[in-house]
């Protein structure tokens, strides 16, 4: 923010020609620019509006569908175990969705982050320079790899290496069966895009636990190393703790990420809702069924298409909770020294 | 407790043992991080493997077919690069003059906080939601159909943030003094910040709106969303016309398909041979964005190196 160095130049006597223009000028621009910094905010409004105001219209749908009130939509919605609003009769119990999400989130936090964190720790703390400057566009690569891109490599590639790997362990462990007793992990399921997901954040793990791990002031690491304490003490011990907030907000930021994620989980996980947490089998999530729908014909103000607003409402809110947390958690471990 | 520190073999033997399991960490972390890279490689070997015959001259110029053997990416190379061009025209002047307001001319209050709150929330919200918003909002309340402009909108709202806050950070970058020395000569705010900051910080900023237009280019959820057809075999009419006045404006209405749909499509069909197709656009996308993204990490590189204030 600059301060104007003089008072405000109305006061100054000087009759130039072009002053009142150069005034207008400079207030016209500046309204110009304040209009285009609002413009995120009408963004999030009419975000905010259209997803309330198609819900609201999905509920009342479902409401004179099943003579019911609004409070026992709502505890359909938040309770029910199935979740299929486009076959009669309707259910919308929104769970199978969300048990997607969360299934294939937590198999993605499995693998970023203990792989993000450890990444970080040594990016920072005991990576050479040389090896710093060539990981790290790695890593820039890696998080601008499109998700469809993702969504192809986890169905293509991950999916039939698990189909290996799980029935090779069945062979050792239970051998000279016919090859139809084993289990066969289905060409959709959560684990392998559950995996990719996880591959895909942790690139954003790494970078932002590294900043935290970097923005412990210097004096601590020395205090450390001055007591004998190895580089790997003094991680774990000292600067993981002083760290701690900005890392959580790492991994809640990465999360949010997964719980958003849309084409992977499309393409891999398959599309049929389904309330399960077991990673083996397939399950569509909440990002998954708002694709699943859009790609066939949706007639405008049918009740299908005010049902991925129902689904959308949810994300969103899920996302903003995880967003918010984050920003707050991290704005704190700039100011904790 | 036994004070075992009290013999140097004793404290020499803890040493070797903190010495050893640092050496295990380095191995770990340096499996974690081969983990990243293999990924890539396998990511890229893999699309290498199955697409390259693919990837030829007709590949590039036919539409899509039911036949994996003619099938290719004409219509959604055009409509990714016309969606791209509408993106880059809203998100480009929209973007940096809300991060020249928000760094230069913001009072410091509650509203400052508020947009800035508001923006990183914006930044985090899934890319589906924003097809949610144009779905509701372009296509059905604005009636703008699923044509290439809704989709360009509804990118450049995506990548809005991104624009906005390298735009910041760069303006933050110019040194005070730059601004106090043209305020001293007479110069409005206005004149000191079109004429010497933002010439100043370009180098930043266009790499922020790189950075915005690669993921721009990779994004397929929320075009999904707004209903693109996945099966259009059609160009857009051109831009260029032979009548007067030559330009035609009527391409932003015309229905596209775009690259990362078009590979979606055919990734989700049951034939493998389209597999081999999904694999070819996908190597198609990965250079286009990975390219552009290269680009702007060189820029960054070329323009931290250049400037010495």
């Amino acid at each position: 923010m600059v301060e104007q160095p003089f008072p405000s130049t109305n006061k100054v006597p000087l009759t130039l020609p072009s002053r009142t223009i150069r005034l207008w000028r400079e207030r016209i621009i500046a309204t110009v620019l304040f209009l285009a910094a609002i413009s995120s905010v009408i963004t999030t409004l009419v975000i905010v509006y259209i997803l309330f105001a198609e819900t609201m219209i999905f509920f009342e749908k479902v409401m004179e569908e099943h003579q019911e009130s609004l409070l026992a939509a709502l505890v359909e919605f938040f309770t029910g175990t199935e979740w299929s609003p486009l076959i009669q009769p309707i259910s919308i119990g929104i769970l199978p969705l969300l048990s997607g999400t969360f299934t294939t989130c937590v198999v993605g936090s499995c693998v970023a982050i203990p792989f993000g964190t450890i990444a970080a720790i040594y990016l920072s703390e005991f990576a050479p320079a040389k090896v710093r400057e060539f990981l790290k566009p790695v890593l820039e690569i890696l998080a601008g790899v499109p998700t469809v891109v993702y969504g192809y490599f986890a169905l293509l590639f991950v999916t039939p290496v698990l189909q290996k790997i799980i029935l090779g362990v069945q062979q050792f462990l239970a051998p000279g069966k016919e090859s139809w007793e084993y289990f066969e992990l289905p060409g959709f399921n959560m684990l392998g895009a559950g995996i990719v997901v996880g591959l895909m954040i942790v690139p954003y793990i790494t970078s932002l636990a590294e900043d935290a791990l970097r923005a412990v002031p210097v004096h601590l690491r020395e205090g450390s190393y001055a007591m004998g304490a190895t580089r790997l003490q003094t991680a774990i011990k000292v600067l993981m703790p002083a760290a701690t907030s900005g890392i959580v907000a790492a991994y809640i930021l990465a999360l949010s990420r997964a719980v958003g994620e849309t084409m992977i989980v499309a393409i891999a996980a398959g599309l049929q809702p389904k309330l399960t947490f077991n990673p083996l089998e397939g399950a569509a999530t909440t990002t998954a069924y708002i694709v699943s729908v859009s790609l066939g014909d949706l007639p405008h103000g049918s009740l299908e298409y005010q049902s991925i607003f129902a689904a959308g409402i949810m994300l969103f809110v899920a996302t903003l909770i995880l967003n918010v947390a984050g920003y707050f958690i991290s704005r704190r471990y700039r100011e904790v020294y | 407790m036994p004070n075992h520190f009290s013999h140097p073999a004793a404290i020499l033997r803890s040493i070797q043992v903190r010495k050893r399991w640092e050496k295990v960490f380095i191995a770990v972390g340096v499996f974690s991080l081969f983990i990243a890279l293999a990924t890539l490689v396998l990511l890229v070997s893999d699309l290498l493997i199955r697409g390259w015959p693919m990837l030829n001259w007709r590949f590039f110029t036919s539409p899509p077919s039911s036949d994996p053997e003619e099938a290719g990416i004409s219509i959604a190379w055009v409509g990714s690069l016309l969606v791209i061009l509408v993106t880059a025209f809203v998100a480009v002047p929209l973007g940096i003059a809300a991060g020249i307001y928000l760094e230069e001319y913001a009072p410091k209050n509650w509203l400052l906080d508020f947009i800035e709150i508001n923006i990183t929330n914006l930044a985090g919200v899934p890319s589906i939601t924003y097809g949610l918003l144009a779905l509701g909002f372009f296509v059905y309340i604005l009636n703008w159909g699923e044509s290439i402009l809704t989709a360009g909108f509804t990118l450049a709202l995506l990548i809005l943030p991104i624009v906005i806050v390298t735009t910041r950070e760069s303006l933050r970058a110019i040194p005070q003094g730059i601004r106090e020395a043209a305020y001293a000569v007479g110069a409005s705010r206005w004149q000191v910040i079109a004429d010497h900051v933002l010439p100043y910080s370009m180098g930043g900023i266009l790499t922020g709106i790189i950075v915005g237009i690669s993921r721009a280019i990779g994004e397929t959820a929320p075009l999904i969303t707004i209903g693109a057809l996945t099966f259009i075999t059609f160009l857009p009419d051109s831009p260029l016309t032979t009548q007067f006045p030559f330009i035609s404006f009527n391409w932003v209405w015309a229905p596209f398909t775009v690259l990362p749909i078009q590979m979606f499509n055919w990734v989700s069909r049951p034939q493998d041979a389209f597999q081999i197709n999904a694999a070819a656009a996908g190597i198609v996308l990965l250079v286009l964005t990975l390219g552009v993204n290269a680009l702007a990490i060189y820029l960054r590189y070329r323009f931290r190196k250049s400037i010495k204030w």
